[in-house]
C-alpha cells in the first residue's frame, strides 16, 4: 500500500507540437496519492492536450512521464489504463443502449470459459458492479439500468465508477461538473473527495471555482501552453486564481 | 401504495414489451391469415414453403442486422450474394468436387464483406453508405463478368442440399410429405449461432457498444475499426450463406439473384425493431421481421392479391412498424 504522500505522476518538461502550432510547452505536473490537484486555464491553454498527454492520447513532442518513480512512454490509453491511469471524459464516453454494468467493465469484461470458448460472465459483471457502486456510495435502482435511463450526475457517478473500477491509482477527470444539475454537483463532489480517501491521486480540469475550492489541495493554472502559477490552496484565494486563468498574477 | 405498485408492474412490462413487442405482431399476423385461409395458412406443406422462401433472406437480414447495429448500413448484400452465386455456379461447371464447390460461396462472400470492412474503415469512407453503394454495382458487375451475364444452371444434389435437402419425418409417423427442409433447420442453427455471439461474446458486445457511442468504445480500448471490419465480413460470409442456399433452391446461378434484396433486408431489420442509430435491436425481431414480410407475401399470394399491393402492403408496415416503435420509446424512456 502506498504511504498518503507517495508521489504517483509527474510530468516533466512536457512540451506538444501540432505542426508549427506549440499547444504546450516545457509544463511540469506532479500529483501524489490522495491528493487532488486542479488545473485551471482559459480556453486554448493546453488543458485538454496536457490531459491527452497524460492518458497516452498524443505523444509529447518532448518531455518525460514518470509513474511512480518510473519513466513511462504511453503508446495508447490502454498504456495508462494498465499503469492504473484512468481518464473520465467531458462528454463521458459511455454507451447509453448498455446498462451500468457492462459500461463499468466495457472493454475489460469478466469472461468464463467453455472449451476454447469464452461466454461473458453476466453474473460477476452484476456483483463486481453491486460491490463496487457500494464502495462510492453510489445509488441507483439497478446494475441492470440502462445509462440513458439515468440522470446526468448518475451518469457522471458511472464514469467515476468505470473509472475507478480497475484499482486506479490516478484519475482525471474533464470538466467533472460541466453538464450537470446544480443539486447534482454536489454528489459528484463528494464522491471526489471519497476517491481521494482512498488513497487515489486526482486530477480535475475545472472552470468552476466552486469546484475547485470545494476538492482540491492544490491548483495550478495554464496560461498560453505554459506553467503561470501554482499554490497550495490555502495559500491563495478565488480572485487570485480567477487572475491567474486571464494572465494577471 | 397501490399506486406505485401499478407503476412498477407498467415499469416492469416496459422491457418485455420492448423485446417481445414484434412478436406479438407476428402471432397476430399469423391469426389473422389464419383465419382469412382456414385450409391452406397454417397447412404442413404451406408453412414450410414460408420457410423455404424465406431461407436466403433471413441470411441477408440477419447480416444486414449487425451492420446496422453498429450504427452502418451494407447494400451490397444482394451482389455479394449473387457474386458468390456466380462464382459458385462457375466453379461447379468447371467439375470441381462438391465439398469445394460448396466451399467457394462462403469464402467469397466473406472475402467481399472484407472488402467493404476495410474500404470503410482504411479508405475512411464518410459513410458506409458510399462504401456500399459502390460495391452494390462492383460486384455485380463483376457477377456477369464472370459468367457472362448468362444463367448457369445444373447442380449436383451435395450442393443443393442445403437449400432444396429434406429431412423425412417418417419414423415420427408423419407422412412423406411431412417432411422438414432442410434450409429451416440451417436458419434455426445460424440465427441461434449469431445470438449466442451477439449476447454472449465480448466482440458482440462490442458491436452493441459501437452502435450505442463509438467514442466511448474507443476510449475503452475497443479496436472500433477492427470490429467493424469483422463485422461487415460476417455481414458477406452470411450473404454467402444466402447464395449457397439461393443455389439449392432455383439449382442456378442467375444475373438477377437477389436483385434490390438488400431493401428487404433492411426493411426485415427495420420491422424487427432494429434502429438506425445503432445499438438496439435483437436477433429475435429480425426473425420476426423476416417472418413477417415472408408470411406477407406468402399469405396475399394465397389470396390472389397482386404483387403491386403487396407492395404498397410492405412499404405501409415498415412506416407503421417504426412508429410503432417511435411510440414505444416514448413509453420507455425518461422526459
Amino acid at each position: 500500500m502506498s504511504t498518503s504522500n507517495e508521489l504517483l505522476l509527474e510530468a516533466k518538461g512536457i512540451t506538444k507540437y501540432f505542426g508549427t502550432i506549440t499547444a504546450l510547452e516545457n509544463v511540469n505536473l506532479k500529483v501524489h496519492a490522495g491528493e487532488c490537484l486542479g488545473v485551471v486555464g482559459d480556453n486554448g491553454a493546453g488543458k485538454s492536450t496536457l490531459m491527452k498527454v497524460l492518458s497516452g492520447l498524443y505523444k509529447p513532442s518532448s518531455g518525460s512521464l514518470h509513474f511512480q518513480g518510473k519513466e513511462q512512454v504511453l503508446n495508447s490509453p490502454r498504456d495508462s489504463q494498465i499503469l492504473g491511469l484512468e481518464m473520465v471524459y467531458q462528454d463521458l464516453a459511455l454507451a447509453g443502449n448498455l446498462p451500468i454494468g457492462e459500461n463499468i467493465f466495457l472493454g475489460r469484461e469478466p469472461t468464463k470459459n467453455l472449451g476454447f470458448l469464452k461466454f461473458l460472465d453476466f453474473k460477476k459483471i452484476k456483483e463486481l458492479t453491486n460491490a463496487h457502486l457500494d464502495k462510492l456510495k453510489i445509488n441507483v435502482k439497478s446494475a441492470d439500468q440502462k445509462v440513458e435511463e439515468l440522470s446526468g450526475g448518475q451518469r457522471q457517478a458511472v464514469a467515476i465508477a468505470r473509472s475507478t473500477a480497475f484499482n486506479a491509482k490516478v484519475v482525471i477527470m474533464d470538466e467533472p461538473t460541466a453538464a450537470l444539475a446544480i443539486k447534482e454537483v454536489g454528489k459528484v463532489l463528494d464522491l471526489i473527495n471519497g476517491l481521494k480517501k482512498t488513497g487515489v491521486g486526482v486530477i480535475v480540469i475545472s472552470h468552476r471555482m466552486d469546484d475547485i475550492f470545494t476538492v482540491c489541495d492544490r491548483v495550478m493554472a495554464l496560461f498560453q501552453g505554459t506553467n503561470f502559477a501554482e499554490a497550495e490552496l490555502n495559500n491563495t484565494s478565488r480572485d487570485e486564481v480567477i487572475g491567474w486563468i486571464m494572465g494577471k498574477k | 401504495m397501490e399506486d406505485k405498485n401499478k407503476e412498477s408492474l407498467h415499469l416492469k412490462l416496459i422491457p418485455y414489451f420492448e423485446k417481445y413487442g414484434i412478436l406479438l405482431l407476428l402471432v397476430l399476423m399469423i391469426l389473422v391469415m389464419h383465419i382469412l385461409q382456414p385450409d391452406v395458412f397454417l397447412s404442413w406443406r404451406n408453412v414450410t414453403n414460408v420457410f423455404k422462401q424465406i431461407s436466403w433472406q433471413s441470411m441477408l437480414a440477419l447480416g444486414v442486422f449487425m451492420v446496422i447495429v453498429t450504427a452502418g448500413i451494407d447494400l451490397s448484400v444482394g451482389s455479394i450474394m449473387m457474386l458468390s452465386l456466380m462464382i459458385l455456379a462457375v466453379v461447379a461447371k468447371a467439375g470441381a468436387p462438391w465439398f469445394i464447390v460448396v466451399m467457394t460461396p462462403l469464402i467469397a462472400g466473406f472475402l467481399c464483406g472484407l472488402f467493404n470492412g476495410l474500404g470503410i474503415t482504411l479508405l475512411r469512407m464518410p459513410h458506409p453508405f458510399i462504401m456500399t453503394l459502390g460495391t452494390l454495382y462492383i460486384f455485380r458487375g463483376a457477377g456477369n463478368l464472370i459468367s457472362g451475364g448468362t444463367p448457369i444452371s445444373g447442380f449436383t444434389d451435395e450442393v443443393r442440399y442445403l437449400g432444396h435437402g429434406r429431412i423425412d419425418l417418417q419414423w415420427l409417423g408423419l407422412e412423406k410429405s411431412q417432411y422438414l427442409p432442410v434450409s429451416l433447420v440451417l436458419i434455426a442453427i445460424v440465427y441461434i449461432i449469431f445470438w449466442i455471439f451477439l449476447n454472449h461474446s465480448k466482440t458482440g458486445k462490442w458491436i452493441y457498444a459501437i452502435g450505442g457511442n463509438p467514442n466511448a468504445a474507443r476510449a475503452s480500448g475497443i479496436n472500433v475499426n477492427k470490429i467493424l471490419v469483422i463485422v461487415y465480413s460476417l455481414c458477406g460470409f452470411l450473404s454467402g450463406i444466402g447464395a449457397l442456399i439461393l443455389a439449392g433452391r432455383t439449382d442456378s446461378g442467375y444475373p438477377n439473384a437477389g436483385l434490390q434484396s438488400e431493401l428487404d433486408a433492411i426493411a426485415a431489420c427495420i420491422i424487427g425493431g432494429a434502429s438506425f442509430f445503432g445499438g438496439r435491436g435483437t436477433v429475435l425481431g429480425v426473425f420476426a421481421g423476416v417472418m413477417i414480410m415472408g408470411i406477407l407475401r406468402n399469405g396475399l399470394n394465397l389470396m390472389d392479391v397482386s404483387s403491386f399491393w403487396q407492395q404498397v402492403l410492405i412499404g405501409s408496415i415498415i412506416v407503421l412498424a417504426v412508429y410503432i416503435d417511435v411510440l414505444r420509446r416514448d413509453l420507455g424512456t425518461r422526459k
